[in-house]
């Protein structure tokens, strides 16, 4: 039994760190241009076809050379896919930047459906096998079995994780990032180049996602088109689930709905009576956010009394 | 240092200002008056490219900045110090003025800093602190401080003084002589009038979005059309001028 209970331990950190990375890139966007990214989760699924590309390209063999191809194959989706991250912002939300707040989230909800199809049409719709970006070795812990691709991904998340607030809270562009995203304008008028701070942005959150993209394919081995769309979802539901506009909340987020939803998953066919089996696992996540959006709207660091916490609420 | 001339100015297709033209030399203290509403505001956001300008010409060292970014024009060595101060409120004191100094050339952040401290004594007990829980006057010598990390020629200052106590204001004040002392310009938007005058070389009086009188301080202290630009506009607590 406690093996059984610390397996899920597991298996829920592994996957709530896939969120709390993926949560970021939504939360921080949202922080600086108060605005629902929506095509966040298909660079999540870029970021693995990108490494798929990396390891066809590089075709590394075992060992040494085999840990230098993944760390670069790591930089590589890291950096391809903020790029694409900076040109969707200046192309697709910065001329729409003093429209209505809905007008770019209908671009962001058109650009999803155009990168989903771009990768079904040069990819193929099917499955594709991933191999992990790190080696699968079982290791019998306490009675559990996890394997080292599960530490691999929690190590990496963490390391990314912790990165990123040192990056936020001690760089000169974090202070600035964090200025931006309190009130553009007077940031503007002290001479910040807003632009500049919005690409940081629009690079690091989707090369964060699409590491997660690549941790998430790691760890189920397959990957498709269509994989960004309920994760995608699933991260956001944490970033509200912390508080939207919140870092520390987004990853706190990911953790506590991966944990909701691999117990609840389990537990599902005991309280049912086997009536509803773990193939219902996708409602744990989306119960979250109804439940988060009715009774909290601004999440558990989100400020409730602050105005843009709230600005969610009335624009849906 | 600083010239308009012809200035049309407002928000989106509403126009505030008309037919405007001023002049600040360099090292000298210039007041711009008016009854609330008048458009003295929206006279600092047009420099400074925050608002639309419909017509007319701004130079700034004999750069013509009508049609340019704000972040430029800070990065040009004109420094605003917008009304409300609007300090970052989640930042520390220190991250205020680190945000006020990113990406320039010229002295170092910490040269910058030390003489921001000196003049503020105040800012450097309190620089890990959170700005929101300074006091109002803090926050008044925050943002003071913050726009002298831009290294500015001029600064544009938005009623400095609102909501603190006379002593405080004082000490605002004495500080702007200082600046002015040290070759920096400065436009002074301010409602205490008599105070404003005594401080300053020239003054302009804005109602609704005009120009009524100009001249020397003293000159324009004793004008009689500098109260009834307050009369006008419905201003009761600055008629004592
Ligand atoms: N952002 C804005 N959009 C539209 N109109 C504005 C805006 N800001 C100010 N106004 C209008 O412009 C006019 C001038 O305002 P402004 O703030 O420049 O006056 P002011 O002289 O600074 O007044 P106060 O002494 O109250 O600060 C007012 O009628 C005001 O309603
Ligand atoms: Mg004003």
């Amino acid at each position: 039994m406690t093996g059984i209970i610390i397996q899920q331990i597991f298996n829920a950190l592994t996957i709530g760190a896939i969120y709390a990375m993926i949560a970021l890139g939504y939360t921080m966007v949202y922080g600086v241009l108060r605005l629902i990214n929506f095509v966040h989760g298909d660079l999540f699924m870029l970021g693995a076809y990108v490494a798929l590309a990396g390891f066809v390209l590089l075709a590394p063999g075992g060992g040494l050379v085999w840990a230098l191809a993944a760390a670069l194959i790591a930089i590589a989706v890291f950096m391809v896919v903020g790029g694409v991250g900076v040109a969707i912002e200046r192309t697709a939300y910065k001329p729409l930047r003093n429209s209505n707040r809905l007008a770019p989230m209908l671009s962001s909800l058109g650009l999803s459906l155009a990168l989903q199809t771009a990768v079904q049409i040069t990819m193929g719709p099917q499955p594709i096998a991933f191999q992990s970006l790190f080696p699968a070795i079982p290791l019998d812990f306490l009675g559990a079995r996890i394997t080292t691709v599960q530490i691999g991904i929690v190590v990496a998340a963490l390391l990314l994780m912790v990165g990123l607030k040192l990056f936020i809270a001690r760089s000169r562009l974090g202070v600035v990032v964090r200025a931006v995203s309190e009130n553009r304008r007077t940031a503007q008028l002290l001479g910040v180049d807003v632009d500049k701070a919005i690409s940081t942005i629009f690079f690091i959150g989707p090369g964060l996602g699409a590491l997660g993209g690549v941790l998430f394919a790691s760890y189920y081995g397959v990957m498709m088109p269509t994989m960004g769309i309920i994760i995608g979802l699933k991260a956001f539901t944490a970033a509200i689930l912390g508080g939207i506009g919140s870092i520390t909340g987004a990853v706190v987020g990911g953790f506590l709905l991966a944990f909701f939803e691999v117990f609840g998953t389990a537990m599902l066919p005991i309280l049912t009576n086997g009536w509803l089996g773990t193939e219902y696992r996708d409602i744990f996540a989306f119960l979250m956010l109804i439940l988060v959006l009715l009774f909290r709207p601004a999440g558990l660091f989100g400020e409730q009394t602050s105005e843009e916490s709230m600005v969610m609420k009335r624009d849906f | 240092m600083l010239s308009i001339a012809g200035l049309a100015a407002g928000y989106g297709r509403k126009q505030i200002l008309s037919g405007i033209d001023l002049e600040v030399r360099a090292g000298e203290i210039v007041v711009v008056l008016g009854a609330n509403g008048a458009g003295k505001t929206t006279l600092l956001n047009a420099v400074s490219g925050m608002c639309r300008i419909n017509a007319g010409r701004i130079t700034f060292k004999g750069t013509d900045i009508t049609a340019m970014r704000p972040d430029r024009i800070a990065a040009a060595g004109l420094s605003h110090c917008p009304e409300g101060r609007q300090i970052f409120q989640r930042l520390t004191v220190e991250e205020n003025l680190v945000v006020a100094h990113v990406g320039r050339g010229g002295k170092s952040f910490e040269t910058l800093r030390e003489e921001a401290f000196a003049l503020f004594p105040i800012l450097r007990e309190r620089r890990n602190s959170a700005a929101s829980r300074l006091s109002g006057g803090q926050q008044q010598m925050l943002a003071i401080g913050r726009a002298l990390m831009a290294e500015p020629d001029l600064v544009m200052l938005d009623e400095p003084s609102l909501g603190l106590a006379p002593k405080l204001i004082t000490q605002i004040f004495q500080i702007v002589l200082d600046l002015a002392a040290a070759g920096i310009s400065i436009l002074l938007v301010e409602q205490n009038v008599r105070l404003a005058l005594e401080l300053g070389d020239y003054g302009y009086a804005l109602e609704s979005g005009r120009l009524r009188v100009e001249g020397g301080a003293q000159k324009l202290a004793a004008d009689p059309r500098l109260a009834e630009v307050y009369l006008a506009g419905g201003d009761k607590g600055a008629v004592h001028a």
